[in-house]
């Protein structure tokens, strides 16, 4: 009777995770859906992004690689702007989100997952207090400034960056030393937490026995060199998109051969160039690493090396090595290489970059799910597009975006309150 | 207002301090730490598949749908019974449509005939979860809430699942999937509840050819001991070092 009652009454709302996106393919097992979707695709694509964009900045803080200075500045703010966004993927996927801060409450360390909660708050608090130690002189600057003006906004903005400065006024030459040695140790720190909170997200995966396609060492390694390949173009992309702005604010305001114009538009190609050169590094790296952990496998040929293959070559052949190695990496490569770059030309190279990246993330968590455990059928994947109820909006295109545009919006706003593209 | 950053920071450093060593005495206790200490450590709970004497009939998976409130439509289920048929020339056919609840009757796979006369052999070997000695569905649960009690059986505790879908990823044998109405992991329980009272599972009490026995391991005088003792049993996938303790007789080398 009991069970009648459930059935009848759950029948209309019944959502089977994962049944609604997921075909089959000869056998798999009754309960093999795919459960990880695509916001554990956007889970390691923007957690990489932040941690790439925090270890550009900080190449310049630690380093002194004086080429880096003005996206310097501008990475850091981001890095703080995407940060929010690397839990919101994580939030969307679980079947209970209100219950989320309980890995806070009970975590259970022998759990990849269970730490994360510690290691985002530890980089949380990093990235906090670089950017107040960087921007702490502009901020009591901004409290003189304000301090007599009356209105409303002015007020409130004299109390909100009073309240920011932290009651630290001191502009001393010695404080303002120190305040730059903290940057430099806090970026310092900066960079291996930025390395583990991605490495880390790799280990995730890396860490699943049960996956053929996961299990591997490699992992958090190659993770981390797309993170921080990610997270380098979005930086220029961005950067990019806010000097042409300037640019063409300038040349509406001033006429097109204005000097302003010319000498925003040679500031920003320098800048592109010089960064640009690190992205190939890593990028160089990144590849490299899937390449050794693709030839390995090949090579001693386990157990699951026929139902991989058969995914690889096969069904995913495309995804793979179309979109992902050839239009995401050898196409930007060799754009990047030939000498005389433009911005344009580095503008198109940067967007296939990042859809590389991400392909990469999409081919490791919805390919690895793409086989049967069973080593005996498959399961593909359809995202949701139009959603019509909850689950499909959350694990579908629009949750996708939704994750992806929250970092602008709150650029936006951060921006608004520390200037990042201070152009002296 | 006139403090320096020394001091300021100083302050924080002590206030946080101060707060978190009270705070540090109250320890939420997981709910893998505190059912940990049920169950009977006198008892392990193993199984015993016959894969020799399954029919095919899907009672078992009927039965299990019913006493553990999986709803009955949609192909998840906490046990299920898979068909071998291999080919004289190697192929394998191997299916499992709706966990086989609904019985092998159809001489057809996955709408494919299959000519009587070409099949090597056939049989059926009923699925369960193998209740691990070494779980790695418990090992990557970021909360705890997945957790074996004392006598083996690995649970899920309902009110704290976050949902995660870890452990779904972790089993290798993909025995776990999300509850539909309660919208946590679900698994196998061995029918804890009833085990518990002194009962059978429902599979076993449904299974009417004794394909699926149910026993205490620590109890040598039980005849899934003795057996698991003293015949040829083996488990599946031992490979990812989980230690399953679902034992089975007549295995084919074709099984997955
Ligand atoms: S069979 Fe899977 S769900 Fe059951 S205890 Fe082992 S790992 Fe966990
Ligand atoms: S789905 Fe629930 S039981 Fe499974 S790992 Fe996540 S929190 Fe633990």
């Amino acid at each position: 009777m009991a069970v009648e009652h459930i059935v009848a009454q759950g029948a209309e709302h019944l959502v089977v995770h994962g049944l609604e996106w997921t075909s089959k393919e000869l056998f798999t097992y009754p309960n093999e859906f795919i459960y990880w979707s695509i916001q554990i695709v956007m889970y390691p694509y923007m957690t990489g992004l932040v941690a790439g964009a925090f270890v550009l900045s900080s190449l310049y803080h630690v380093f002194g690689q004086q080429d880096l200075k003005t996206i310097a500045r501008f990475s850091l703010v981001f890095s703080l702007a995407l940060l929010p966004v690397a839990m919101m993927p994580l939030q969307f996927h679980l079947q209970q989100p209100l219950r989320g801060m309980n890995v806070m409450f009970t975590p259970h360390f022998t759990s990849a997952i269970a730490a994360f909660g510690i290691v985002f708050s530890t980089y949380a608090v990093i990235v906090l207090s670089e950017i107040w130690f960087v921007y702490r002189t502009f901020f009591v600057d901004q409290v003189q400034i304000l301090k007599g003006k009356q209105g409303a906004v002015d007020r409130f903005k004299y109390y909100l960056y009073m309240l920011l400065s932290l009651g630290a006024f001191d502009l001393s030459d010695k404080a303002i030393a120190l305040d730059k040695k903290a940057v430099k140790i806090l970026a310092g720190i900066g960079i291996p937490v930025a390395c583990f909170l991605h490495g880390y997200a790799g280990f995730i995966f890396g860490s699943v026995k049960a996956n053929a396609l996961w299990m591997s060492p490699l992992m958090p390694v190659i993770f981390i060199m797309s993170a921080v390949v990610s997270g380098i173009a979005l930086c220029m992309l961005t950067y990019i998109l806010i000097m042409e702005f300037k640019k063409w604010s300038a040349i509406i305001a001033k006429g097109k051969g204005d000097e302003s114009v010319l000498v925003i538009a040679g500031a920003e190609l320098d800048v592109i160039t010089k960064t640009s050169r690190y992205l190939l590094g890593f990028l160089v790296a990144a590849i490299s690493l899937e390449l050794l952990d693709l030839i390995f496998r090949g090579y001693t040929a386990m157990k699951s090396w026929d139902i991989l293959r058969s995914v690889m070559y096969g069904k995913d052949f495309i995804n793979i090595f179309v979109l992902q190695y050839t239009l995401g990496n050898l196409v930007p490569f060799i754009m990047l290489l030939i000498p005389g770059v433009t911005i344009r030309r580095t503008f198109f190279a940067l967007i296939l970059v990042l859809f590389g990246v991400f392909m990469m993330r999409w081919n490791v968590v919805i390919g690895g799910q793409a086989f049967s455990l069973s080593f005996a059928g498959y399961m593909h994947y359809h995202m949701p597009i139009i959603p019509h109820n909850m689950e499909t909006y959350k694990e579908g295109l629009f949750g996708a975006l939704t994750v992806l545009a929250t970092p602008f919006a709150l650029l936006w706003i951060i921006n608004k309150v520390t200037p990042a593209l201070e152009h002296k | 207002m006139n403090c320096s950053r020394r001091d300021f920071i100083k302050n924080t450093f002590k206030t946080t301090l101060a707060s978190a060593l009270p705070l540090s005495a109250f320890k939420m206790l997981s709910p893998a730490e505190v059912k940990a200490y049920t169950g009977d450590s006198s008892i392990r709970w193993v199984f015993l598949v016959d894969t020799q004497k399954c029919v095919g009939c899907g009672l078992c998976v009927k039965a299990c749908k019913h006493e553990n409130e999986i709803p009955y439509a949609p192909p998840i289920t906490r046990t299920w019974v898979e068909r071998y048929v291999l080919m004289k020339n190697g192929q394998a056919h191997i299916e499992s449509p709706y966990g086989g609840r609904d019985g092998y009757t159809d001489t057809k796979i996955r709408e494919n005939e299959i000519p009587p006369e070409q099949i090597a052999k056939g049989f059926f070997v009923p699925k369960l979860c193998n209740q691990c000695k070494k779980p790695a569905c418990v090992q990557v649960c970021p909360v705890g809430a997945t957790y074996q009690t004392l006598d083996g059986v690995v649970l899920v505790d309902r009110k704290w699942c976050i949902g995660c879908g870890y452990c779904i990823m972790a089993c290798p044998y993909g025995m776990r999937f999300f509850h539909p109405i309660h919208r946590v992991a679900e698994k196998c329980t061995f029918c804890y509840h009833r085990i518990k009272q002194g009962m059978k599972t429902a599979c076993v009490q449904n299974c009417p050819f004794g394909a699926r026995r149910i026993g205490n391991l620590k109890d040598p005088n039980d005849p899934v001991t003795k057996v698991i003792m003293t015949e040829r049993v083996s488990v599946l996938k031992d490979e990812y070092g989980t230690k399953p303790q679902v034992y089975y007789i007549g295995l084919d080398t074709n099984v997955r």
